[in-house]
């Protein structure tokens, strides 16, 4: 009886004293991103631009030591979601963040509230989180998914064109990207082609194109689609007749493939390496000086993670383990975005501006994006008013 | 009406292409009894290695011919090396073992090149349109479809008049007949890999200024190429061609025709009824 009660009695403690460890200013950060696959440049991205943030910050992101563990999501919901509760459970993390796909970010959004880990997503800003399954333990720092595709159809009805081509790929992303781009474009649509995931010749969509004779196309097709696509248009010398505009589709990542098939196309974006604001000229010369390549947004968006992650620890003297204080201060956050401005909205998704870009040729023969315009400011998403956010 | 032919074009061209994968896998697959999904992988091999001979050469042709047989000789390892040990194994390992290299080969490819996408540009001599009943046509698309028709013509060639062609035709038809008679059969099956290797080299080197050049490009590719040769017949060069061409223009065609979604479909529709008349494909080679 004794024995057994000194057992019992040691085994208290060693647990006291394992969990005042975890607690003892340190913070846990799971980075879930996909690091294998032909989406990897994507992750890459995503993980160097948040390593900058840490290092920036001394390795200690709002004073206390920080250790970021990356994991590999394969673009696999079922992946990740294995590789999420593993990182909540043994590895004790407090904050996930790093997610680019909607997919992988639907799948992880569950554990991570039912493990109580703030989900903090860099990239991946799905519609159903936005509105009725807003989360307090869910913050998104890009997007809502929707939007870029608002701020080009915005933009083209500023613009006043009259006759729209939509292309997306055939998937519930591409369906709700060519609605975000509807929502605000009023003008018409003389066609829409839905070419399946993976499709890698794009002549017969082109030659549509061509004979439907329309003012401008709207592509979303990502990754090697895109690249793809881009070439095919640009060797079907169709640049010059019928302007191309895209979103997701052609990045800093992509450019160094597309080369001059780019040149004259028109993006919609968040951010860009040439935005002006100082935080955003610190961060792309120091990230191009530790890195040695130039950032995309998905880099940025990262950053900006790692950078809003920072203020919050800031504010609450670097505790995760008041939940209700820390989201408090991922909310209110105060920090130099390197989008310029930055506030969460109710549904804990952004207000921000979104800009024109235009891929251009440098007069020393390199190939970049140059901001034109902001084509929307302050924007909040469509679904905020259908979130009720529920109290911690 | 114009639109109609540049589609029929279009088809045509995508067909020729997925012809030159067919030919190599059909030869492979019904020579030696052998599933190899690594084909798509020695496509984008093909691919990756133009990138960088070019870039080191600076010429498109020196490029062209250093990477086929650069791959070709890749192909040769994996004969060696894999494929050779599992001739007599069934076909669950044979899948099982070229999966794996599909995923060796891709990995590598990122180590090598890194995650981002890789540029081939369109030879500076190859880059233009013509005019083609009203309508500016890619030359180097038209460029994809006589080189295709040469090699067809080509293999048609090879496999009709020599020697070598008339060995790779009993192969198809009765392996064991081959053997008995005496043939060196490994020496023909490492020659008819080599072949296939540097046939989806060519390919993904043809593709590389319209594609993307990425690791994992193979595998799209794949996907249809085993649909080709399953309804042109397993084995068969004639049945690879017919195959190809009809996939590519019904591909693109219904995709154009029909409602989203159905378009997409319709070849595996094709396959499907040519499978049931036909089990054996269009051209069955194996007695």
């Amino acid at each position: 009886m004794k024995l057994k009660s000194l057992l019992a009695a040691s085994a208290a403690a060693i647990a006291l004293a394992g969990g005042a460890a975890a607690h003892a200013q340190e913070v846990r950060i799971g980075l879930l991103t996909t690091l294998t696959g032909p989406q990897a440049a994507l992750g890459q991205h995503v993980r160097d631009g948040f390593a900058l943030a840490v290092e920036e910050a001394g390795g200690k992101l709002g004073g206390v030591a920080t250790k970021v563990i990356v994991e590999d999501d394969q673009l696999r919901p079922d992946v990740a979601v294995q590789v999420a509760t593993k990182l909540a459970e043994r590895e004790k993390v407090q904050i996930l963040t790093g997610v680019i796909f909607s997919n992988v970010a639907m799948a992880v959004a569950r554990p991570t509230a039912e493990n109580e880990v703030f989900f903090v997503s860099p990239n991946a800003g799905p519609a159903a989180l936005a509105g009725k399954q807003c989360s307090p333990w869910f913050y998104a720092t890009a997007w809502q998914n929707d939007q870029p595709h608002e701020a080009m159809g915005a933009h083209l009805q500023a613009e006043g064109v009259k006759k729209v081509y939509l292309v997306a790929a055939n998937y519930n992303a591409g369906k709700e990207a060519l609605g975000g781009f509807k929502r605000a474009y009023k003008g018409q649509v003389v066609g829409e082609s839905y070419p399946s995931m993976g499709q890698l010749d794009f002549a017969a969509e082109i030659s549509q194109i061509r004979a439907a004779k329309p003012d401008a196309v709207y592509v979303f097709l990502a990754g090697g689609m895109g690249i793809n696509f881009t070439k095919q248009y640009a060797q079907a010398r169709l640049n010059g007749e019928i302007p191309m505009y895209s979103a997701f589709t052609i990045d800093s990542i992509t450019l160094p493939a597309l080369g001059d098939a780019a040149v004259g196309t028109f993006q919609s974006n968040l951010w860009n390496a040439d935005l002006k604001n100082p935080a955003n000229q610190k961060f792309v010369a120091a990230f191009q000086k530790k890195f040695g390549y130039l950032p995309s947004n998905f880099a940025a968006q990262s950053y900006d993670t790692g950078r809003l992650i920072d203020a919050a620890l800031r504010a609450t003297g670097g505790k995760v383990g008041d939940k209700k204080a820390f989201a408090a201060a991922l909310r209110n956050a105060k920090f130099e975005s390197v989008r310029g401005s930055f506030a969460f909205n109710t549904n804990n998704f952004p207000i921000g501006d979104f800009y024109l870009l235009e891929t251009v040729k440098r007069p020393d023969g390199s190939i970049a994006q140059v901001t034109r315009k902001t084509t929307l400011a302050d924007a909040k998403d469509a679904y905020f008013g259908e979130c009720r956010m529920a109290g911690l | 009406m114009s639109l109609m032919f540049e589609q029929l074009l279009n088809g045509l061209q995508f067909g020729m292409m997925l012809f030159l994968m067919a030919s190599g896998l059909t030869l492979v697959v019904g020579i030696m009894n052998f599933i190899n999904l690594a084909h798509g992988t020695l496509y984008m091999a093909g691919a990756f290695l133009a990138v960088a001979f070019h870039a080191l050469t600076g010429s498109y042709l020196l490029a062209l011919g250093l990477a086929i047989a650069a791959t070709a000789l890749l192909g040769l390892v994996i004969e060696l090396l894999v494929a050779q040990p599992l001739y007599q194994r069934d076909h669950l390992d044979q899948v099982l073992c070229t999966f794996g290299i599909i995923l060796f080969l891709n990995e590598l490819a990122r180590v090598i090149w890194g995650s981002a996408p890789l540029r081939m540009d369109v030879p500076p001599w190859l880059d233009g349109s013509v005019d083609l009943a009203g309508i500016g046509y890619p030359v180097y698309r038209l460029a994809i479809i006589a080189v295709s028709a040469a090699v067809a013509i080509g293999l048609h060639l090879v496999i009709t008049r020599t020697r070598l062609g008339m060995l790779i035709r009993a192969g198809a038809a009765d392996r064991t007949m081959v053997v008995g008679l005496g043939v060196n059969i490994q020496l023909l099956y490492a020659l008819v890999f080599a072949v296939g290797a540097g046939l989806a080299a060519l390919s993904g080197i043809l593709a590389a200024p319209i594609f993307t050049v990425q690791t994992g490009m193979g595998d799209h590719i794949l996907i249809l190429t085993l649909v080709v040769i399953v309804i042109g017949g397993i084995g068969s060069v004639h049945g690879a061609l017919a195959a190809a061409l009809l996939v590519g223009v019904i591909d693109t065609v219904g995709r154009v025709s029909l409602p989203t979604g159905f378009g997409n479909v319709l070849i595996y529709v094709l396959m499907a009824s040519i499978l049931f008349w036909r089990p054996r494909g269009l051209f069955p080679s194996h007695g």
